[in-house]
């Protein structure tokens, strides 16, 4: 069973203090959602974690079951068994879906998929999220809408099959239908028990769909209240402005 | 990389079959600046004594005659005149031209593939002619290999309504030296289709033209290559629109890295007072993916008619993106190969526009290689 551990984690953009000691701790097996108002720094929080080099670490800790996350590269994260859903993903010419997509898999599990295998498992994947088959051949993300960026994002996930999932704003942008498909594929991928996810939202609508453990207030760079369920019911109906406020 | 303001009509205006009506460049030249002279080994100079061997193998298509002519063959150097020192060096020094003849309206029925093999023995000098007679197609594949110290002249005369595909792969062993002049001129409503791809060589300065006869002509240029350290790599491309309502697009693009690996694009493009309706558009790009590497690109364009349909040029240099190879490591890929996926990415967009699945195929295998070094 797989923990995801984040110790006082201090983080820093072109020094500007933006992560101001986070702690969280993740197991499989659960969901924690993330909220916060705009530029609170939960994109920074994921992608600190996933290794992207404009954020500098200044301090803290993040490990995956043990093994000290901010010591290995950004693709070892990967392999090592962590994944980032990002909030805007990012076009790629010339690369298609499907070469992008085998290579990944190819990577994250030491060897290559029978040709036949990936196929078969990439056309179910994609049709449980309402992707068009002829996406494949498309450069990666290129003209993509922004529905189909986030759509594309969780085939990844369930693709990849990683031990912790941080999602950052996979709801954003979407509308009903969409969101709902998406939900689905994050609801399939940790049905398994075994899989642990971290789902950043702005909004609370994502989590009617999606049930979190716990829920997380994050404001000003640092985690300012915590709870379960409820919390996020208290946040639809009085919004973020008492943390905004309190952390100003 | 600004936009070069010296009018350039001056700067190809000389033209002659005597290799004294041009000086030995000294590469203060506006034309030589950019090109390593004393790695030339004599083809500026008139030094390279031509002892060496360029072997020319042919894979014709069964529609079309090939020949081996002497210099006074009538065929010969009829649709240019050379507009350099080492162009009227190797005009005036070849031995045996190849022609090759598509007849009228005759349509081939595979690939015509001329091998060129450097034989590493010395200076050599070539010609070829390619003939495509009106409304005959025609699929032309170069293939640079060996070791040489070669300058050659090619001359491609499409004829009406005819249809000429070229793809030159210059792939030549590490110590090869090779200027060439490719001609290509247009009757009416020819088409021509260029794809150049240079990986191979010490130093390739290739300067593709071309030339229109009469107005319809399509001309349609592209190249990829891949410089290593220590590699010079110079391409020139000029469109001379001179009749009515022709059109021409150029896109070159390169990788580059290494140590003094360097690049140089020079697109010069002229639109004459006669050439209205003229629709033109020039790119080249480069992606410099290590410290050391240099690309010079320049693009030109000239117009003296106020009756365009359309003219533009654009060139941008730059870094690897660190989002795309963040994006592709943070999936598990390793960043050797994120960046080979990018760069065989933006090269291989190019090479999606060659037709022909088994040159297309050829070029992908060629450039993959490459990368894999
Ligand atoms: N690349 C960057 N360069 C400069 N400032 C940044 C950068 N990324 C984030 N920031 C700043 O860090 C803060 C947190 O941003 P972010 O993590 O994107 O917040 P959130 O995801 O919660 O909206 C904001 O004040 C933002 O302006
Ligand atoms: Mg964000």
């Amino acid at each position: 069973m797989s923990t995801l551990e984040i110790r006082d984690l201090q983080v820093a953009v072109e020094d500007k203090e933006i992560l101001r000691g986070v702690n969280l701790t993740v197991k499989a097996g659960q969901t924690h959602a993330i909220m916060g108002p705009n530029g609170s720094g939960k994109s920074t929080l994921a992608y600190a974690i996933a290794g992207h080099p404009k954020y500098t670490i200044t301090g803290g800790q993040v490990l995956l079951d043990g093994v000290d996350l901010l010591e290995l590269s950004v693709d070892e994260r990967a392999r090592a068994g962590l994944f980032l859903a990002m909030q805007y993903p990012v076009e790629v010419p010339g690369v298609s879906v499907s070469n992008f997509l085998r290579s990944a898999v190819t990577a994250v599990r030491g060897e290559a998929p029978k040709l036949r295998e990936f196929a078969k498992d990439l056309k179910a994947g994609m049709d449980a999220l309402s992707i068009d088959p002829a996406f494949a051949q498309r450069n990666l993300n290129e003209g993509f809408s922004g529905g189909e960026k986030k759509r594309h994002e969780i085939l990844q996930m369930e693709l990849l099959k990683p031990k912790i999932a941080v999602l950052d704003e996979t709801d954003s942008g979407l509308d009903v239908d969409a969101l709902r498909v998406v939900s689905e594929g994050i609801n399939r991928f940790r049905a398994s028990g075994e899989t642990g996810v971290l789902l950043i939202t702005h909004y609370t609508r994502i989590l009617r769909y999606v049930k979190p453990d716990f829920v997380h207030v994050f404001a000003a760079g640092r985690i300012v209240e915590e709870g379960g369920p409820e919390l996020a019911e208290k946040l639809e109906a009085e919004g973020y402005e008492q943390y905004t406020k309190a952390s100003a | 990389m600004g936009l070069n303001e010296k009018p350039l009509s001056t700067l190809h205006e000389k033209a002659s079959y005597d290799l004294g009506d041009f000086d030995v460049p000294t590469g203060r030249e506006e034309a030589w600046r950019f090109t390593p002279l004393s790695r030339l080994k004599g083809l500026h100079n008139g030094k390279a004594e031509p002892v060496g061997h360029v072997r020319v193998d042919v894979d014709a298509a069964p529609e079309v005659t090939v020949e081996t002519v002497g210099r006074d063959d009538a065929r010969v150097g009829k649709s240019f005149m050379p507009t350099d020192r080492v162009s009227a060096q190797a005009w005036n020094t070849f031995e045996k031209a190849t022609v090759i003849t598509v007849p009228r309206e005759a349509v081939t029925s595979k690939p015509t593939v001329l091998t060129l093999t450097g034989e590493g023995d010395g200076a050599t000098y070539g010609h070829i002619v390619v003939k495509v007679e009106p409304m005959a197609e025609a699929v032309l594949v170069l293939d640079h290999k060996g070791s040489a110290v070669y300058a050659d002249n090619i001359e491609f005369v499409v004829g009406d309504g005819a249809n000429l595909k070229v793809v030159s792969l210059q792939d030549w062993d590490d110590d090869a030296v090779h200027v060439s002049h490719h001609h290509a001129q247009l009757a009416k409503d020819a088409t021509f289709r260029s794809f150049v791809v240079t990986l191979g060589g010490d130093l390739v300065r290739l300067s593709p033209s071309v030339t229109y006869t009469a107005p319809g002509g399509d001309a349609d240029m592209s190249g990829v290559y891949f410089v290593d350290a220590g590699q010079h790599l110079e391409h020139r491309l000029l469109v001379d629109h001179s009749q009515p309502n022709c059109k021409s697009n150029v896109d070159y693009r390169g990788a580059l890295q290494g140590e003094a690996a360097h690049a140089v694009w020079i697109g010069d493009v002229i639109i004459r007072v006669e050439a209205e309706g003229t629709d033109t558009y020039e790119l080249n790009r480069n992606l410099i993916l290590t410290d050391g590497a240099r690309a010079d690109s320049v693009p030109n364009l000239e117009i003296l008619t106020g009756e365009v349909a359309g003219a533009g040029h654009a060139s941008a240099s730059g870094r690897l993106d660190d989002e795309h190879i963040f994006y592709l490591q943070a999936r598990g890929i390793p960043y050797d190969e994120a960046r080979r996926l990018v760069v065989r990415g933006f090269l291989g967009q190019l090479v999606e526009k060659i037709q022909i699945e088994e040159i297309r195929e050829r070029v992908m295998n060629a450039l993959e290689a490459e990368l894999s070094r």
